[in-house]
């Protein structure tokens, strides 16, 4: 066993209102900038709908995630090493701008500059790849929000596998789910594995995925490795960019920015322990349906005391297991499984969870007919398919969904008895497998959510790896580091000058 | 003043084009790795990429390693094998007449592309569409030079080249006077080609240096790094499973290393 410790996070979709201020928050925050503008490292998509870029879950179409092979073994779907470096030339599967949309601003200056004419001025979308006018403008992040076109179109959504979807067309049933995404920060993340340069990373403190700049050749791979399509290449600087979970957020103990703008207060992040020795095989089982549970066996208990002190020999610090323990995000994955991965079929192990969204009963003429215990209705007969959101979060798997959503309607009828009944009725949780204590901690934690209860985030141990004493009297931003580049040589002549060091004791041994 | 242009063009311009290709190359590795990309612009229109980029850079890899080949191996290892010079004639025609022509029809393509798709004109900068340009050019001369070899199949003027490039590379005096009764078109060839040897560490061309063989021998698929140098404890390599490197420790190791510590 190897454990290793990541910073997940979890979103509430029972919650989110679909405001957008996770998106514009962190876009003002990373990507306005050229080459970017184009990229939403979160945004926010209506469901059913295809989604941003157009189509992005289909993967026979862009090859993103992982294949299991016949010998059980697991490798990129776009291809081996070397069928990878065969498309470096020209990636078949790599999606145009086209298929996120073309970046544009407006002629804003001229509904104050124009002269008199005989119509009043408008402001004409212009591309800021190319400056020209735009004549229409075809897509965005979240072009298809509140159900906007046809659902002729939107019905294209892979989740609607398995579901008889011509009726969700009509008015009077159709659903509407909210889909905050973001890169997913895998345990098994198929971009690195697709990246020919190795410029792409897993952190082993927090598990943050992270692009080198330096390294990064641009061969544009991870675009496609990515199931997610949540890799952006930056046209102006020939580099991939990614969302970086804040990590200057996240080591110093601030939730990331999408997080703490959040308004409706549906993200969670806090640590979780796992057991990097058996990512692969987590990754390979055979049915996908599997998946889920097979990552979610990956998830140890920090409050075992074995798991705790095979953890601090790993290497993980004393703070963060203390967090771990307080972990809003591990109680919602693990001990009451109401969180799921985002399409676990991908075999990438992904590490931003939802809970599914409740919602309202078919129809007021069928409600009559349903067997509601303590006004709960049976969840199949929400307005959500059960088997939409299965194949959103468990591979079509239906029965974790089911389980989970009964929990929320457990903990809804609950506390509607405790609040305007005035009494304790232990048997609803105990329904559902839980008890009233957990049941009023999910209340606490799901429903109130404050602020320190939905971020526990230990700040970074940097003390432990780096010995502060040889970092004294450096700028922090290497205005007299030797090089830029790794080659440690420099070709201008030895760097900072610096007083040799006729003996050791000069220096203070570590 | 012919003879003293053709010194400097064949004698010295060499040296001149292979020191900046590599000083300059280690100098921007070393200063900036940010700058250092493949700059594909296939993101932004995918139209005639395909075919064009494939025919262009497979062409091109051929006529490159067909060049280093046929200019730098000594005839005499040619001669051992059994080629003789106009074997190696007809060789260096044919293969290269087809790899030099797909090159050239996919440059056209690329050419095209960058000079009249807005979207891609407006994303490149001036080196962008110069550095295509002379390859371009490149291209047409070195496929214009077969009608010149067709004329004398017996390989003696291709033993001319490798004997120029040999004194070149061995930096013997007069190796520039090999090429001075070569036809026009040939020593056209060769000027360019050494501009495109010195252009290189300013433009987009950088990227032939990183081509990225060594994916293929990367242990596993996965790459997990730390910021600790020591107390990460390795996990096996078996594949997919992770192996760790330090990270970001750069700072503290090289001030270590120069009070003479151990790292």
């Amino acid at each position: 066993m190897k454990i290793r410790a990541q910073i997940p996070m979890v979103l509430n979709l029972d919650k989110c209102i679909g405001c957008h201020t996770c998106s514009i928050t962190c876009k003002n925050v990373w990507t306005n900038r050229e080459g970017q503008e184009y990229a939403w490292y979160n945004n926010v998509e209506s469901k059913p709908g295809v989604g941003y870029p157009k189509d992005w879950e289909n993967q026979e179409r862009w090859k993103g995630g992982w294949v299991r092979k016949k010998n059980g073994r697991i490798e990129p779907r776009i291809g081996s090493k070397w069928r990878i470096l065969a498309k470096i030339f020209a990636n078949p599967h790599l999606p145009e701008i086209d298929d996120f949309y073309e970046p544009f601003t407006y002629d804003y200056a001229w509904l104050q500059n124009a002269p008199e004419l005989q119509a009043q001025p408008v402001a004409k979308p212009r591309s800021l790849v190319t400056g020209e006018v735009l004549n229409k403008i075809e897509w965005s992040g979240n072009w298809e929000d509140m159900l906007g076109g046809e659902f002729e179109k939107r019905s294209r959504d892979y989740n609607f596998d398995g579901v008889e979807k011509e009726i969700y067309g009509q008015f009077e049933q159709t659903f509407l789910v909210y889909l905050p995404r973001l890169c997913e920060h895998c345990l098994n993340p198929s971009c690195v594995a697709a990246c020919p340069s190795g410029a792409i990373y897993k952190r082993a403190e927090d598990g943050i995925v992270l692009i080198d700049q330096d390294k990064c050749r641009g061969w544009r791979m991870c675009v496609s490795g990515c199931p997610y399509k949540k890799i952006y290449y930056n046209w102006s600087s020939g580099k991939s960019e990614k969302c970086v979970f804040c990590f200057p957020r996240i080591e110093t103990g601030q939730p990331t920015v999408c997080s703490e703008t959040c308004v409706g207060r549906i993200r969670y992040l806090g640590v979780v322990l796992h057991d990097a020795d058996r990512i692969a095989e987590a990754a390979s089982v055979e049915d996908p349906r599997d998946l889920y549970l097979a990552q979610l066996d990956l998830f140890l208990d920090p409050n075992d005391p074995a798991v705790q002190e095979q953890a601090r020999l790993d290497g993980v610090p004393a703070q963060w297991i203390e967090a771990a323990i307080r972990s809003p995000v591990y109680k919602m994955m693990k001990e009451w499984k109401v969180a799921f991965p985002l399409h676990p079929e991908y075999r990438t192990l992904p590490m931003v969870w939802y809970i599914p969204p409740l919602s309202p009963i078919q129809s007021a003429a069928e409600a009559g007919k349903l067997s509601a215990i303590d006004g709960m209705p049976d969840v199949r007969s929400l307005r959500i398919p059960v088997r939409y959101l299965a194949n959103l979060l468990t591979a079509g798997a239906e029965q974790p969904v089911v389980d989970a959503l009964e929990r929320m309607l457990a903990m809804r009828a609950y506390m509607r008895v405790k609040r305007v009944e005035g009494r304790i009725d232990e048997s609803i949780p105990q329904r559902v497998g839980l008890t009233a204590d957990t049941v009023e901690e999910m209340y606490r934690v799901m429903a109130i959510a404050n602020y320190e209860d939905r971020y526990v985030i230990p700040t970074v141990h940097r003390e432990l790896d780096e010995d502060a004493y040889w970092l004294r009297g450096s700028t922090g931003f290497g205005f007299r580091e030797q090089t830029e580049g790794s080659s440690g040589v420099n070709l201008f002549g030895g760097g900072p000058k610096r007083t040799p060091r006729r003996s050791p004791d000069m220096d203070v041994p570590t | 003043m012919n003879q003293y242009l053709n010194q400097l063009a064949f004698g010295w311009y060499p040296y001149v084009a292979l020191v900046v290709l590599f000083v300059g190359s280690i100098l921007r590795f070393d200063k900036d790795q940010y700058s250092w990309r493949s700059q594909s612009s296939q993101f932004l229109r995918r139209r005639q990429m395909m075919i064009g980029s494939n025919l262009f850079h497979l062409g091109v890899l051929v006529l490159f390693v067909g060049h280093l080949i046929g200019l730098l191996t000594p005839i005499g290892v040619f001669h051992a094998v059994g080629i003789t010079e106009a074997n190696k004639q007809m060789m260096a025609l044919l293969v290269g007449g087809i790899a030099g022509i797909s090159a050239l029809a996919g440059c056209t393509m690329l050419l095209h592309r960058r000079l009249f798709d807005p979207r891609i004109r407006k994303s490149s900068s001036w080196g962008d569409i110069a550095v295509l340009l002379l390859i371009w050019v490149q291209l047409v001369m070195g496929v214009w030079t077969i009608y010149y070899s067709i004329q004398h199949l017996d390989g003696t003027k291709m033993v001319q080249f490798m004997g120029w490039a040999r004194d070149i590379l061995t930096l013997r005096p007069g190796a520039a006077a090999r090429l001075e009764d070569v036809d026009l078109v040939f020593k056209l060839h060769v000027i360019l080609g050494l501009t495109l040897f010195l252009v290189t560490p300013f433009t987009r061309l950088i990227h032939i240096w990183s081509v990225p063989i060594w994916f293929l021998f990367r242990p596993g698929y996965q790459i997990v790094r730390s910021r600790s140098v020591g107390r990460v404890r390795d996990i096996p390599r078996n594949p997919p499973g992770p192996s760790i490197r330090p990270m970001a420790s750069d700072a503290v190791t090289r001030a270590k290393a120069r009070s003479g510590q151990a790292t």
